[in-house]
This record gives C-alpha cells, structure tokens and sequence, in this order.
C-alpha cells in the first residue's frame, strides 16, 4: 500500500475472467499524478479490459484498484467514477450521434450532474468561452452546429476527445486515439495529448507505434492479462520477452 | 440540423397549444351558448367524445416523454392512466352519500351489496376533493416511483422492461377484478351524481370538464416541452441513444429515468382522473394490456419524440375508432393495423412528419466543411 500513496492510479494484483478466460492475470502498475502513460500489447491483451476495471463497468475478481492512493474504485458505479474526475475515451468512438458538435461538448462540461441541477441549466459565460476554446482545440468550430454523425471517423475520435476536454478531469484513459487518423492527424493528436499533460494524468493506449514514440514517455507493455515489461520505448523495444511476443511478429 | 429539428418541434408545440386553447373557450361556448338547433350548436355527446380524446392524448403524450425522449418503452402505462381514473372514481363515490340504491350516506353500494360494515381504510379521505386530487397524482407517481427505482437500478432495459410494465398493468387488472380489493369488482365504480356539488350530466359541468382537460393537456405539454429543451432533456437523448455512454460522463443514468418516469406516470394519473367524470365509469378492463398497447401506437402514429405528435395521433385515432365501430364496427381493427403500417412505412416521424417537411424549406442545412485529408 506504500506504492499507493502519491499515486493518481494504483492497480495491484487485478484479475478478470470472462467464462474461465483471464482477461486480466494479477495486473499490477501505477501512474503519477501529472503523468503520461503509453499502453501497448497485442491484441487481446487485455488493455481495453483494463480501462473497463478503473472506470467501473468491470468489477475486478481479486486485486486493488485505487484513485489518488486512497479511493477505492471497485467500490463505486460509472458515474461515480467518472464524477470523481476519471475521462474515458473508448476504443471505438462514442460520440453522440444525434447531437450536435456543440451539443456533445457541452453534456461534457463539468458541472453539477443532479436532475434537478439539469433542468435549470444554463450554459455561463465562462463556460461558453470554455467551448469556443475546446472547439477551437479540436478544429471542429467550422462544424460545430453540425449532427456528430455526420463527422468523418477521425474528426469523431477529435470530438471525443474534447468531450473528455469538457469533462476536466484529473486522469484521462483514452484508448487507441489515432486509430482511423491520417499521419498529419496522428501527430496533432500526440502534441494536444502531450498539452493535456502535466496538469492531468493520461494513460494511452495504442497500436501505432509512430505515435507512441512521438508521446516519449514511459510505456507500460501488456501481454495475456498482465505486464510483461516496463520503462522508455527504447527500453521495452530491447526487452527480449516483447520482441518475442509483440515487437517482434 | 439539431437546432431546426427543435426549432420545428417548438413549432409544432406552439400550434397545438394554441388550437387546444382555442378549443378550451370555443366549444364549451359552443355548447352553452348557441341553441340547440343550430348548425353551430355542439351536442354534450360529442363534447364528452372529445373530451375522452383529449385525456387519451394526454397518456399518449406521458408515453412520448418516456419513449420519444429517454428510450423508456413502456408497455404498461394504462395502469397508471387507470390508477388515476380509480382515484377519482372512489372520490366521485363518496359523493353520492344516500342517493345510492341502499341510501347508505358512509358506503358506496357495492360494499353495502357485499356485507361490509364499514368503509376500508384506503377509502378514507377520499370525499374531499383536495385529498383525491392529490392522490391521482401521488399513487401513480409513487408506484412508478417504486417500481423505476428497481428496474433501473437493476439496469433492467429494452425488452425486458417493456414486458415487465405489461405484467404490471396485468396484475393490477387481475387486483382490481376481484370484490375482495374494495374497488367494486368487475364493475368498477359508477353511477356518479355530482363533483364538487355540481352535476355531471348538467351541460354546464360537462362543459367545465372539458375545458379543464383542454388546460391540463395543455399545461402537460408545454412542462414536458420545457424539461425536453432543458440540458435534462438532452441527457435523456443522451441516455436513449446511448445509455451506457452517458453513465460515462457522470450522469446517474437511474435517476434520470426515475424522473423522466414518475413524472409520466403523473401526467397518466392526472389524465384518467379527467377522463373518468366523462365517461361516467372506471373498472378494471382499463388496466388491460391492450390498452397500454394501443396508446403505444398513438404515440407511433402521431410521430415519437415530437411532443404534439402523440396528441394528433391519440386524437385522429380515437376519432377513426369512434367512426368506424358506429359505421363499419368490422373493420376497425384492419382499419388501425394498416394505418399503423402505412405510418411505418411512409412517415417514419409519424403524422408529425408531414408537418416538418412542410417546415423544412426555409432553414438551409449546415455545409461540411470538405475534410478530404480525415477520410480513414
Ligand atoms: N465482456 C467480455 N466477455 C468475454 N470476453 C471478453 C469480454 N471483454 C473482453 N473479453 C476478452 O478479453 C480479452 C482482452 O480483451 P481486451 O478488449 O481488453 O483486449 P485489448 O488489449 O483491448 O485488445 P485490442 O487491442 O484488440 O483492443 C480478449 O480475449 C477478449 O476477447
Ligand atoms: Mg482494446
């Protein structure tokens, strides 16, 4: 539990299985508050079953998985979590399709989340600002107006990042952000990635390796449930166990 | 596209309101003030015909604040429609003291008929007027309260929860069918006399009647299109589009629906309790699933998650209803089922639709801005 503390996200001895399957073996690893974490692994790793435990829609088997060293998040449901101050960005973009650009971002927005904080609402000056700026981040002011379904794939994965943006909070779980974006776009995304940290923590998941090593940062590999190796890009790229089973095929 | 899509809505919302405040004066005037030989002269009949649509519109329109905007299908809303009838019925009761047929002042017939010494104590309070008000409103709203708060709390969605608001409504059916509840049995309650010391067949108070129900469908509409264009009413698409999402960015998807359904079940409550002084009668039949099946499919027909739609729909149906079993009772039902296909196949936004294309027109749709360098 001294590991814990000084720990924005702390996840020791977590397993999951689905039928038998272990999604997760006894997957232990911890962020700073302020830091940028890249993910990688194979496919099946076990990475988006990660972020399902921290954000409450998996409830681990065993293990501890804690918040700023001392919040028990196995503990709470999704909306607790994500009140707490923990973003997600999914796998596969999910945005809102009927809504609005605009509208997207500013369901985002922190805030009071009651019902009857709801009913009254109404979008402040600051917060307005707050939009224009998110919008402007993402290069979505041309489209703001328009339906989210009309969006082409990478711009969705933009919204759904400003969304995230919108929300504030304190650890950012984005997962394969550059997934469908073109090379120009790619790097766009590693340099907001990069802006964002340092007040939040983000954790990243992603196949791209280009990008990953434009995020320079420490790189977490998982390999069937658990961590197979851990530090610089350069690092895990040497490590023997990942050539064999990642790098390497 | 969103903002014209709101914007027609609105539109829409606006035209109703305005035709049901027309019709609040106009034809209890109608009534009353031109004699009866008149080609202008609006018969009692057909003012309580239209009264009943108007309460039917209001359940069509509980339905849509539900389905159209939060993804709720329920399939048992007759119940809480039922619920509220009931409540007024037992009020309509009491007040006819010794004027029943065994001139009991503390106990409606049936009880009298069935030996009961005196009166359950879920009767009680109910001959004051205040008191049944508040209570076609509060066991609605506190059964759906209940129930919501298990079933989505337990996530309970989708099919399932559609069937589960049926074996609702059909239990209750099973309830109040029987003596022993207290609600007079397969009869119901009836032979009404007065409300509030004025009589239900005089003109006047059937006039009364109406205009009330014009009011209270009007005020239901325009709350439930107040909550729809509020930040709640975009969670709730939120959550109707995609539920899990929204617990994602920290809304309590529960309590939104919990809200959003209670609230309906009020409106449904509220709606029965006007509909029973016009139709002189509550029984159990009115908690049959096919009722809450059909208000369903006025919704449908009129156009979901439009508000008005509903209303046009519950009305234009009801009136067909009314047409076809007095002039061609056999084919009713053919009639029904192909006017909910042809909707279903031509007018995907339902009788609403027609209506927005006609708004279309003038608003220009947002260009895209040409992303060739995005595509994947
Ligand atoms: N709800 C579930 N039920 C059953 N099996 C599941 C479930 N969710 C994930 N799995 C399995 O768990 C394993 C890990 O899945 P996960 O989605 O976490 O992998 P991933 O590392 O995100 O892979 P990818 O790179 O393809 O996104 C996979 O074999 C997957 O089939
Ligand atoms: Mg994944």
């Amino acid at each position: 539990m001294e590991l814990a503390a000084g720990s924005i996200l702390y996840l020791d001895g977590v397993s999951v299985s689905f039928d038998g399957f272990k999604a997760l073996n006894d997957l232990s690893f911890t962020v700073a508050p302020g830091e940028m974490r890249a993910i990688i692994g194979p496919n099946g790793a076990g990475k988006t079953t990660m972020m399902d435990v921290v954000t409450g829609k998996t409830r681990p088997d065993t293990g501890d998985v804690l918040f700023k060293g001392d919040c028990d998040l196995t503990r709470l449901d999704e909306a607790q979590i994500a009140q707490l101050g923990i973003g997600r960005k999914f796998q596969k973009p999910s945005v809102y399709e009927k809504l609005t650009v605009t509208e997207n971002i500013s369901l985002a927005l922190s805030g009071d989340r009651s019902v009857y904080a709801s009913l009254f609402w109404r979008i402040s000056p600051a917060q307005q600002i707050r939009v224009e700026h998110i919008l402007e981040i993402i290069r979505l002011t041309p489209q703001r107006d328009m339906i989210a379904a009309r969006l082409s794939h990478g711009q969705k994965q933009w919204l759904e990042i400003g969304m995230l943006l919108a929300q504030d909070p304190k650890l950012l779980l984005v997962d394969e952000p550059v997934a469908g974006m073109t090379d120009a776009e790619t790097a766009a995304t590693a340099e907001l990635l990069k802006s964002i940290a340092g007040e939040h923590s983000v954790v990243v998941v992603e196949h791209d390796m280009a990008f990953v090593r434009e995020l320079d940062v420490k790189v977490t590999v998982l390999h069937e449930g658990s961590v197979l190796s851990e530090g610089s890009l350069d690092h895990v790229s040497a490590d023997q166990r990942v050539i064999e089973v990642y790098l390497g095929r | 596209m969103i903002t014209w899509r709101l914007l027609s809505s609105a539109r829409g919302v606006a035209i109703t309101t305005l035709v049901i405040l027309v019709a609040t004066v106009l034809v209890p005037a109608l009534h009353l003030l031109t004699p009866s030989n008149s080609a202008l002269h609006i018969p009692a009949h057909v003012m309580a015909l239209f009264g009943k649509y108007l309460c039917f519109a209001m359940l069509a329109l509980s339905i849509d604040l539900i389905w159209g905007f939060c993804g709720i299908l329920s399939l048992g809303h007759g119940a809480f429609f039922a619920l509220g009838g009931y409540g007024m019925g037992m009020y309509l009761m009491r007040q006819i003291g010794t004027r029943g047929v065994y001139g009991n002042a503390e106990l409606p017939d049936f009880m009298v008929f069935l030996n009961w010494n005196e009166l359950p104590w879920y009767w009680y309070g109910f001959d004051q007027f205040w008191f049944a008000a508040l209570m076609v409103l509060l066991v609605p709203g506190l059964l759906a309260f209940l129930f919501g708060l298990l079933a989505f709390r337990s996530r309970v969605s989708g099919v399932y929860l559609s069937i589960i608001t049926q074996a609702l409504t059909f239990a209750l059916m099973l309830a109040f069918f029987r003596n022993d509840m207290g609600f007079g049995g397969n009869n119901g309650l009836t032979d009404f006399k007065d409300i509030l010391g004025f009589n239900l067949q005089s003109g006047s108070t059937r006039a009364a009647l109406f205009a009330v129900s014009c009011l209270a469908l009007a005020a239901s509409l325009l709350t439930c299109l107040f909550i729809t264009r509020s930040r709640l009413g975009t969670v709730m698409t939120a959550i109707r589009d995609a539920e899990s999402r929204t617990r994602f960015l920290g809304y309590r998807v529960e309590a939104f629906k919990l809200f959003a359904f209670t609230l309906s079940a009020c409106i449904a409550g509220l709606a029965g309790a006007l509909y029973v002084p016009q139709v002189g009668i509550i029984n159990p039949s009115e908690f049959a699933p096919a009722n809450s099946i059909e208000a369903v499919i006025w919704a449908a027909i009129g156009g979901r998650g439009t508000l008005f739609g509903p209303i046009i729909g519950a009305i234009v149906v009801n009136f067909g209803k009314s047409w076809f079993t007095s002039v061609l009772p056999d084919i009713w039902l053919f009639a029904l089922g192909g006017l909910f296909l042809a909707v279903t196949l031509f007018l995907p936004q339902g009788l609403a639709g027609l209506f927005k294309m006609r708004a279309r027109k003038p608003v220009v749709p947002p260009i895209p801005a040409a992303q060739p360098e995005a595509a994947e």
